[in-house]
């Protein structure tokens, strides 16, 4: 096969790209997540953090058929592929919008993978306004798909999940749990018997996380073949969540330029000067190299199977250090402003921060690349 | 959207590709240089304008020019045809100014004359041409060139002195800039077809840190240029530069395949063997995951260029026109140049090995390439001017100058 110049990126995508865009310049502004993360600055008081969510914008979304887009036709979705999803992800990490469709994304390409009857229903309801995260991880190892130490018997799982994305915002999640030797995957709703939840204290104000324990809580099985499963839809989840910080990243860089041209400093705009203008021009260039790795693993995905992995590993490798570079260029050519829990710089520096790490920073990336030569 | 190719479009890439697979040239007895700005012996330029003629003979060169000026007359396939040249590693094409910018300026700026005449032998590598812009007093600011073209009748007088000359030797005619009116930096400048064969003329080479020449120093004393031979209106000279320099950077339609070295990609390629092959600390390379992490970094970034390109011509991801093209030149040779910093280190000891001695790896290729980046670095606008042009143009940032 071969893959379309456009990246598969047409009319269609375009046109969802611009109304993914106005609903969350609408629907996600900035300043209700400041409103309501005022009051919890102090990382020494309070005993947690809640994560700022929406769940109006999150059943407009789902009016919107944004959850039924990656659901195939026959489990009553829109059947659309990668590109289609990526779309709509950049839009989401642009606007640094605290939202479990990320995840839910994520969620459907492993379910797509699962090919079984039973993740053809869960697919069902995603498309039908579920939303689901991930539970894949043990506390430790916790980049190996087999890392996880729940267990199950007959569908009934036990023991504890960690580093669960969004576990706050969503309906259901997605279970990697040890039958015998064999990693196996299941759903199961969080409000289930046997479902409890601890959260974490995270960094990151637009995403919540934590540990989900399982008290032999009776989950569908989706799949026998869980690790490859993963494996096969791991350059579908690294595409997502680097377009997430594609996103971010060009809203760093759109907001440092913004700013060098405002912010006067011995008599004229900062931006004046190349110590600055340069270092924002490196930003553009980085966030640029990532964009265009980013819909080509995509398309890659899509048309050219055999290159997936590939693909999508030299995504995220360029997203996480992009992500470093930027937050950290931005911060610092804001000055003492960027510094601060009043700025929104730090909101996008934390989510890029955070996405950094969801399934291996870029030298981890780079290392497993490296394996396929 | 333009998704995929037409079936004429599909047509012409395969005609391409077996016209170039059938038509390789054998190699040289000498070996070409590693660039087209390196050629400087008679052997190599004969060779090498003997082949840029077949490929335009063979429609691979001015492929969507309008035929009156000597192409092709086809629309769209230009694209394809400096696509398959560059996957096909043949043999640069040597007009490479003229290919690159001389010809691309001329069609948007040059007079109806001037195109049916200078544009042909352009295409057929007959009218080898170099470019007059730096001077020893005027390089990354540029309009502080000082070279003069007085009125003198229906000609201009020219004296001066241009530098960094690539080709002067071979060329014929030059992409000259003059100062025509010393009262205006930006708008006292004008743009000439200046002809080299002219007893006034005198072209010393210069030696580059490799060793080798293809560059050099013009001088012009009293150097007669025709008023015909003036592109665009007097005083307009910066403009019209400022155009040929996006050509040179990459940023224009284009007239035929201007790959002047070896493509990034295919040295990435060359890198990673390399690792697999040397040891270093008794273990291959390869197998050291910092060495692995850094060549994969290259290689990520690589891939990311070649990405790039692609993207930018999808106009709903660009970003804006010129948004990834004014980064081409920027981001190519800072990445090759890195690429030879990492191959140099791999060599280790063997690096000190330079052409012409036996055990040195491929010749001294990555040594003579390592140096040799420096010219993508530092032409047609240093990278230091290139960020202040994006940061300008693209984020429209406060001007430096």
């Amino acid at each position: 096969m071969t893959q379309p110049r456009d990246f598969g990126f047409g009319e269609e995508q375009v046109m969802l790209q611009d109304s993914a865009r106005r609903f969350m310049e609408d629907k996600a502004p900035l300043n209700a997540l400041r409103a309501a993360t005022k009051g919890t600055e102090d990382p020494y008081l309070g005993d947690e953090r809640t994560g700022h969510y929406n769940p109006d914008a999150w059943k407009e979304m789902v009016e919107l058929g944004w959850t039924a887009l990656a659901v195939p036709e026959e489990a009553g979705g829109v059947g659309m592929n990668l590109i289609t999803a990526v779309a709509v992800a950049e839009e989401i990490g642009r606007a640094a919008m605290p939202t479990p469709l990320t995840m839910t994304l994520l969620a459907t390409f492993v379910l797509r993978e699962a090919g079984t009857t039973e993740a053809n229903q869960w697919l069902e309801r995603i498309a039908g306004g579920l939303s689901m995260t991930l539970a894949l991880h043990g506390k430790e190892d916790f980049l190996e798909t087999d890392s996880t130490q729940v267990t199950a018997s007959d569908s009934d799982l036990s023991g504890t999940s960690w580093y669960v994305q969004d576990i706050q915002k969503v309906d259901a999640v997605l279970v990697a749990a040890k039958d015998g030797g064999d990693v196996k995957l299941y759903c199961i709703e969080l409000g289930a018997d046997g479902v409890s939840m601890e959260h974490d204290r995270i960094v990151d104000l637009t995403r919540d996380q934590g540990r989900l324990t399982f008290d032999g809580a009776a989950a569908t099985k989706v799949s026998d073949a869980g690790v490859d499963v993963i494996n096969a839809a791991m350059p579908a989840m690294l595409t997502l969540l680097s377009a997430d910080t594609a996103g971010a990243c060009e809203w760093l860089l759109q907001e440092t330029a913004a700013y060098a041209k405002v912010r006067t400093q011995f008599d004229r705009p900062i931006g004046f000067f190349q110590a600055v203008k340069h270092p924002i021009v490196n930003m553009m260039i980085t966030a640029d190299e990532t964009r265009s790795l980013v819909y080509a693993a995509a398309c890659t995905i899509d048309n050219e199977p055999e290159g997936s992995e590939l693909a999508a590993r030299l995504a995220k490798s360029s997203a996480c250090d992009t992500a470093e570079f930027c937050a950290n260029r931005a911060t610092q050519l804001h000055g003492g402003i960027g510094f601060t829990w009043e700025h929104d710089v730090q909101i996008y520096h934390k989510r890029v921060m955070h996405t950094q790490q969801l399934f291996g920073d870029g030298v981890f990336q780079r290392s497993k690349a490296a394996e396929l030569f | 959207m333009a998704a995929s190719e037409t079936a004429e479009q599909r047509e012409f890439r395969a005609y391409c590709r077996a016209w170039l697979e059938e038509n390789r040239p054998p190699p040289t007895a000498m070996p070409l240089p590693q660039a087209a700005y390196e050629v400087m012996t008679e052997d190599h330029r004969s060779y090498l304008v003997d082949w840029q003629n077949k490929c335009y003979e063979a429609q691979l060169i001015a492929t969507d020019v309008s035929k009156e000026y000597g192409g092709h007359g086809h629309n769209g396939f230009q694209q394809i045809a400096s696509t398959e040249v560059r996957r096909a590693n043949v043999p640069y094409f040597i007009n490479w100014i003229g290919l690159g910018m001389a010809a691309p300026t001329l069609l948007i700026h040059g007079t109806e004359a001037q195109r049916k005449t200078y544009l042909p032998p352009i295409f057929s590598g007959e009218d080898i041409w170099c470019q007059g812009f730096s001077e020893p007093g005027a390089g990354s600011d540029l309009a502080g060139l000082q070279t003069s073209a007085v009125k003198d009748g229906d000609n201009w007088i020219v004296n001066g002195s241009k530098v960094w000359t690539s080709l002067g030797h071979f060329a014929r005619w030059m992409l000259l800039l003059a100062r025509t009116d010393k009262s205006d930096k930006y708008n006292g400048i004008t743009y000439f077809i200046g002809p080299m064969e002219h007893e006034g003329v005198t072209v010393q080479p210069i030696h580059k840190m490799t060793g080798e020449s293809g560059f050099n120093e013009v001088f012009l004393e009293d150097v007669v240029v025709p008023d015909h031979m003036r592109i665009d209106a007097v005083g307009t000279g910066w403009k019209v530069a400022m155009s040929t320099l996006t050509s040179e950077r990459g940023a224009a339609q284009g007239v035929g395949a201007v790959a002047t070295s070896e493509s990034p990609f295919a040295a990435i390629e060359s890198l990673i063997q390399l690792a697999k092959t040397k040891k270093r600390n008794g273990r291959l390379i390869w197998d050291d995951p910092v060495w692995r992490d850094k060549l994969m970094k290259l290689y990520e970034r690589t891939e990311a260029s070649t990405q790039n390109f692609r993207r930018a011509r999808v106009d709903a991801l660009n970003g804006g026109a010129m948004r990834i093209p004014l980064q081409g030149k920027l981001t190519g040779s800072e990445l090759g140049q890195e690429l030879h910093q990492v191959a140099l280190s791999i060599l280790g000891q063997e690096a000190s090995l330079y052409i012409g001695d036996d055990n040195s790896e491929e010749n001294g290729r990555w040594a003579l390439g390592y140096m040799n980046t420096y010219t993508g670095t530092i032409s047609g606008g240093s990278s230091e001017i290139q960020r202040n042009i994006l940061g300008e143009r693209v984020l429209g940032l406060p001007k430096t100058k």
